[in-house]
């Protein structure tokens, strides 16, 4: 068990000032929040810019600023793959494509989507399952924090998760989704100014990229891959052996690339919440175009960090702690080299940066949790036709049990570690055939509701069968697969795995939803789908739009870098 | 909604700046041995007070003008 770090003064002033700022903000924000759109969707207010960093922000909570480092260790720069193809196609997609219909439908929530235009029934499953899933995300956004505080600064565990879920409740129970958004885009900052540095640091450490790169390809050949398999992203994955991280070109394409991340980044209200908070049509497509740009970035920020870490590890006395398994601990990756490289003062800043990830990562999913219960179950199922006032104190009130459900969330974490593992899994089984069933929503208006439903259902299912006779090679649990008695394929990784059971998810709502649309009725008339199907919606004329503010081509522009940065890191 | 969020961010930023600066000045040197020896809570503590103050003179200058608005459109 390594020695904890202690914090100097300077660096507990530095957090110190953060929490004042955050909690100062929400204070002020109070006043503006006068009706229930005021406090779920900042009033529909928010410049395209703000709305922008917010929706990236919420999406970049501290498992992902951790987990990417993690990668980077264990996978090199093929990490990338969550951004450049697993991200920003999806994002210029829904900025485009489909913010049309979320903002003109002018709907409060994914949920009440399906509503209007499928029916009830679809809505309160997915209002039902996005509730559940937004509290084990920040409830394990909390334990994560505190695991992480307790390890490198000896914080006691229950301090921890009772400082942030004070601090996180107090500032949406003031300012609302406001309140939640300023402080996102405060996060981003703070993670390229506490980061920035290190990458600064350790690539001048190592020589540059070209002494990493060096170091990296001697540790490659020493585990037996290619020299390149650390830096290079696509050269290796013709066959799923010759890479660390395990999977081919197809499976990262279609699995990743097509499937989970659109099913993320077109579906999950936690971002799409963001655009639907921005000042105008124009600026909720831009949203995610301005997003896309800082996502590209950020492999540079977070992921090379990991390979540092491990190019070190290889060549240095520096090494990553084990974990109770004796495996190397690659989520110390991060925090283990803002240690090595930064002096107290710096190290402060740090530290508050991976603190505001964690807590903007809790704050997101509470929003979207509030909003989600309040409007989509609470005026739905429990008390609807009250006055907009008893909306305003449920959403208020929701904060607070919302947050405490999170905190017994993250102590459920502690006595079964291995719901990490399931909320990942529930991601692929829920959201991948949702991205189906949104798809041919939006685009055929045949789609009924009866086939909405049951694509949604049958889809979940087969993810559920296909894991269940699927297994990663090497697999010791029934959590990683194969759990329904025989195994009819073996993946050689859990990654692959997880990319397959997305495809095939998808794949079956997709198949179903369109055959029982064929044999059920169409409930909904032309008139009730206008502005919720591509074919019934008159198409955007953007009028006195520079042509550099139009998302068609700001959307070309984004696809053409990320592609470039594809081919510079092939 | 009359909040500029690049107020309260730049103060924070600034003051963060600052105290870095102000701490690099107070601290020996030994401590930068594991920044490759460069004094590094001073330079990027002034990057992050230019940071910072960029965001406030931004704000300010809007926050200014918009006043300016409501006082001609008074007269």
């Amino acid at each position: 068990m390594e020695d904890t770090v202690q914090l100097a003064t300077v660096d507990y002033l530095i957090l110190g000032l953060y929490f004042v700022f955050v909690l100062g903000i929400g204070w002020w924000l109070k006043r503006y929040m006068k009706t229930s759109t005021d406090f779920f969707l900042s009033g529909r207010s928010i410049p395209a810019w703000i709305a922008g960093l917010a929706f990236l922000s919420a999406n970049l909570g501290a498992q992902e600023v951790i987990g990417m480092a993690a990668s980077g260790a264990k996978y090199g720069i093929m990490t990338s793959h969550f951004y450049w193809i697993g991200a920003i196609p999806a994002m210029v997609f829904v900025g485009i494509f489909m913010m049309p219909f979320y903002y003109g439908s002018k709907v409060r929530s994914v949920p009440e989507f399906l509503k209007f235009r499928f029916d009830e029934k679809t809505r309160g499953f997915n209002a039902f399952t996005f509730a559940a899933m937004t509290i084990l995300s920040s409830g394990i956004s909390m334990y994560a924090l505190a695991i992480l505080f307790e390890v490198m600064l000896g914080w006691n565990f229950s301090f921890s998760i009772w400082i942030s879920a004070i601090i996180v409740l107090a500032y949406i129970f003031l300012g609302g989704l406001t309140s939640a958004i300023y402080n996102e885009v405060l996060q981003f900052f703070l993670i390229v100014l506490g980061f920035l540095p290190l990458v600064i640091l350790g690539l001048a450490d190592m020589g540059g990229w070209e002494g990493l790169t060096t170091k990296l390809s001697e540790m490659a050949t020493d585990k037996g891959y290619a020299a390149g398999a650390w830096t290079n992203s696509w050269q290796h994955t013709g066959d799923a052996a010759h890479n660390p991280m395990g999977v081919e070109w197809f499976g990262i394409a279609m699995g990743l690339g097509f499937v989970l991340s659109f099913a993320y980044w077109c579906t999950d209200f936690l971002v799409i919440q963001r655009a639907m908070a921005a000042d105008s049509m124009l600026s909720s497509r831009r949203t995610p175009l301005i997003a896309a740009v800082p996502k590209m970035i950020f492999p540079l920020l977070v992921i090379v960090p990991g390979m540092i870490a491990i190019a070190l590890q290889h060549s240095t006395g520096f090494e990553l702690p084990l974990n109770e398994e004796g495996q190397t601990n690659y989520n110390m990756a991060i925090p283990m080299l803002l240690v090595h490289y930064f002096p107290h003062g710096l190290l402060g800043l740090g530290i508050t940066a991976l603190m505001a990830s964690f807590m903007s990562g809790m704050a997101g999913n509470i929003t979207a949790f509030n909003t989600v219960w309040t409007y989509d179950i609470y005026q739905s199922y429990v008390k609807p036709g009250k006055s907009d006032e008893h909306y305003l104190w449920m959403g208020r009130f929701a904060t607070v049990f919302g947050v405490v459900l999170s905190v017994l969330a993250a102590y459920l974490t502690t006595k079964f570690d291995n719901i990490m593992d399931m909320l990942q899994l529930i991601f692929a089984f829920v959201n991948a055939p949702l991205f189906a069933t949104f798809l041919l929503g939006m685009f055929w208006k045949r789609a009924t509701g009866h086939g909405a439903f049951i694509g949604l259902i049958t889809g979940t299912l087969s993810a559920a069968l296909h894991h269940g006779l699927t297994q990663p090679i090497g697999s010791t649990t029934l959590y990683k697969g194969g759990w329904l008695g025989t195994v009819l394929h073996e993946y050689p990784s859990e990654m692959a795995q997880n990319f397959w059971t997305a495809i095939v998810a998808w794949t079956v709502c997709f198949v179903v939803t369109i055959i029982v649309s064929f044999i059920t009725r169409q409930l909904k008339s032309d008139e009730e789908l206008k502005g919720l199907v591509y074919s019934l919606t008159p198409k955007i004329k953007e009028e006195g739009v520079a042509w550099y503010q139009r998302p068609g081509l700001f959307g070309i522009i984004v696809l053409l870098a990320a592609l470039i940065l594809n081919i510079i890191f092939f | 909604m009359n909040v500029d969020i690049r107020f309260p961010m730049g103060l924070m930023f600034s003051i963060t700046g600052l105290i870095l600066v102000v701490y690099s000045f107070l601290t020996p040197q030994e401590i930068y041995r594991q920044s490759l020896g460069l004094n590094i809570n001073l330079w990027w503590g002034l990057a992050i007070l230019a940071f910072g103050g960029v965001m406030l003179y931004l704000a300010l200058r809007t926050m200014l003008a918009r006043k300016a608005d409501t006082r001609d459109s008074a007269e």
